[in-house]
């Protein structure tokens, strides 16, 4: 699950915000790969149209790399 | 998916006054999906709506009400995309400051203000979603100028230029634009509520020496909505016959 969901967001940041797909690790920072707070609701967003699982401002409070995001879908999801 | 589902979605708040219902019109004749968002005057709404035909749909939009704030963005998302949101609704709590109870000033920045924040963040999803967006927030010249006995007025409006400025510098790049339109005195049933002497002094202040027509204003509205006004954001425009000059 966690390998399909970074994949996920492997092929999110890579087409909706230009991260190359290489520097994409579960253990990047957000702000390392580029993104800001008010591109990490885009993120959510997409995510939520792509997986149906829909992260509020309270679970991205605490999100700085791929792998809390990750964390937080996976809770959503349990 | 069908042209119907996709059509742009224009959200007026306030649109059954004089600026509201012909901004309506404008974005109706420029090809988006009104949604004539109203406070009291259904039927107001309601003959607006048909007058628009297909291009329009009456919703009850209480901008001081959160909840109901949310309910009209959710009808208006099953119209199609939200392209366009203009934050009309707008009251008046006119009296010199001394007179000026805190429950009035605090009704005229929920209107103003607050209504302006809750329904631009109702939408702010939606339009990240489709990295697009146009709002158009209405100020007035009195938050440029200041007019006597509108304090509470005044400030909101002064608060919506703020509002406007930072939230456009927050959402330019993912091409949401913010702009504000800031009308002279306009006749209207709001404006005719203020004291002759104050309406008096915002006709003589402006060079052009007549009232501005609520046409005119939603005219600026219209092209500030418009997909070629992408480079224009962060702008609070004049629409007051010069009076700023």
């Amino acid at each position: 699950m966690s390998e399909d969901l970074l994949t996920t967001f492997t092929e999110l940041l890579t087409s909706d915000f230009g991260v190359p797909a290489d520097e994409v690790r579960a253990d990047a920072t957000f702000e390392a790969l580029g993104l800001d707070s008010l591109d990490i609701v885009e993120l959510t967003l997409a995510l939520e149209d792509r997986t149906g699982v829909k992260l509020g401002d309270e679970d991205l409070e605490h999100v700085r790399t791929v792998q809390d995001a990750i964390d937080k879908v996976k809770e959503r999801q349990a | 998916m069908s042209t119907e589902t996709v059509r742009p979605v224009a959200i007026v708040s306030g649109a059954t006054g004089a600026i509201g219902s012909a901004t309506c019109r404008a974005l109706a004749a420029a090809g988006n999906h009104v949604v004539v968002g109203y406070r009291s005057d259904e039927d107001a709404a309601m003959k607006l709506a048909a007058e628009l035909g297909s291009s329009a749909t009456a919703v009850r939009l209480d901008v001081t009400d959160e909840a109901e704030v949310e309910s009209c963005v959710a009808q208006a998302q099953e119209l199609g995309t939200i392209a366009v949101l203009v934050n009309n609704a707008g009251m008046t709590g006119d009296d010199l400051l001394l007179r000026l109870e805190p429950e009035r000033f605090d009704a005229t920045i929920a209107t103003n203000l607050r209504g302006t924040y809750l329904l631009a963040r109702a939408v702010m999803r939606p339009m990240l979603r489709a990295r697009y967006g146009r709002i158009v927030n209405v100020s007035s010249i009195v938050a440029l100028r200041g007019n006597a006995g509108q304090v509470a007025y005044a400030a909101a409006k002064a608060g919506i230029n703020g509002l406007t400025r930072s939230l456009a510098r927050e959402v330019a790049r993912k091409g949401i634009t913010v702009n504000a339109v800031a009308p002279g005195f306009v006749e209207s049933a709001m404006t005719a509520a203020l004291p002759e002497d104050a309406r008096d002094a915002l006709v003589a202040s402006a060079p052009i020496g007549r009232a501005v027509l609520a046409d005119e204003v939603a005219q600026a509205i219209a092209y500030l909505a418009s997909p070629g006004a992408g480079a224009t954001t962060g702008v609070v425009l004049p629409v007051d016959g010069g009076a700023a000059i």
